[in-house]
């Protein structure tokens, strides 16, 4: 994504190609998916299911980090070297889906694994997994920064943008720009969260 | 350097041109601070924290969010339809958020003033996401007369 910041207004306006994509913002289809997602984390939890908190947290991990990992280091240079056009469309299927999914991962292995630390005695001060659970919170606490307050924002703006009859280049590369300086990042911290978990999980 | 909201009225036509206050940088600051005071007192659990730290914290999240919309309202010409449209939504979403945070705390037997510290924590996370979402997308519409 070397170019993305010399997108001159309008560029995707007038760029020749197939017409654009109409786009939902939030994808309406799924938000009984997200519920169905959400009613079952709050089960686990107020049941305090060992199955079902170990599932929402290894699968929601798994999930969140290997997205993460793979749209960062894998999906991303290559939309860099796409054409206007074709990043457009792909930003328009691509990114509506990562507003309901990423949320939805972080929730649910977020919450069962808080559950699931204090279930077992994880964060009990003279548990030996105790520290490198405070380590993960920090670095959980780095990715929420950056989920929250830079990237979200970024990609409900980019959606809105490209929804408008002559979306402005110049204003989707500044906003997609966010998401190059931050990959690195959370690249870091998502390799970090491996070493920590696969550490509480052989200690 | 925070910019005169006034210039914003005389600025440029297009939005991606014009300066704005540090609504979103504050608004994320202060999310930073209430994720800190989040971890500190999730890193005591289940014993009962020590509220000093992770109380100033939150006071002075609480400022930055306040600071926030200070300088928000006093815009002028801004897409207050696209930002409250944006924030309702936001808004919604992150109480639900938040609201999952609640009952784990409170499924886990936290009482007192830690869960009031932890409530008052999850109001100004409920408030800065939104308010981050809904200033990132208004300052890029054109405002409406």
């Amino acid at each position: 994504m070397t170019d993305v910041g010399r997108l001159p207004a309008g560029t995707l306006d007038a760029a020749p190609g197939p017409p654009r994509p109409q786009i939902q913002v939030v994808p309406l289809r799924g938000l009984p998916i997200v519920a169905a997602v959400v009613a079952f984390v709050i089960a686990s939890i107020a049941g305090n299911w060992l199955w079902a908190l170990v599932f929402c947290h290894v699968v929601g991990g798994a999930l969140w980090t290997a997205i993460d990992l793979f749209v960062g280091l894998i999906v991303g240079p290559i939309l860099g070297r796409l054409s206007i056009p074709a990043r457009a469309e792909f930003s328009a299927r691509f990114m509506p889906k990562m507003v309901l999914l990423m949320p939805t991962l972080v929730l649910m292995t977020l919450a069962a694994g808080f559950q699931l630390a204090l279930r077992e005695g994880n964060l009990a001060p003279t548990s030996p997994n105790h520290v490198w659970l405070i380590v993960s919170f920090c670095v959980v606490g780095v990715m929420a920064v950056i989920a929250l307050g830079v990237l979200e924002p970024a990609n409900i703006a980019v959606l809105v943008e490209m929804r408008k009859p002559a979306p402005d280049g110049e204003v989707i590369a500044r906003l997609m720009r966010r998401f190059l300086v931050t990959a690195g990042i959370t690249g870091v911290m998502q390799v970090a969260t491996l070493i920590i978990m696969t550490r509480v999980a052989t200690q | 350097m925070i910019a005169d909201p006034n210039q914003v009225a005389a600025g440029p036509t297009r939005p991606i041109d014009r300066r704005f206050p540090p609504v979103a940088e504050l608004a994320t600051v202060s999310l930073a601070l209430v994720v800190v005071g989040g971890v500190l007192m999730a890193s005591y659990v289940p014993r009962r924290p020590p509220l000093g730290v992770p109380g100033a914290i939150a006071a002075v999240s609480a400022a930055l969010v306040l600071a926030s919309v200070f300088l928000l309202s006093r815009l002028d010409r801004f897409a207050w339809d696209r930002f409250f449209l944006a924030f309702r939504w936001g808004l919604l979403a992150y109480v639900i958020s938040a609201g999952m945070i609640a009952f784990a705390f409170i499924r886990d037997h936290t009482r007192g003033a830690p869960l009031a510290l932890v409530l008052g924590m999850l109001v100004i996370f409920a408030l800065d996401v939104p308010l981050i979402i809904a200033f990132t997308v208004a300052r890029y519409a054109t405002p409406t007369e």
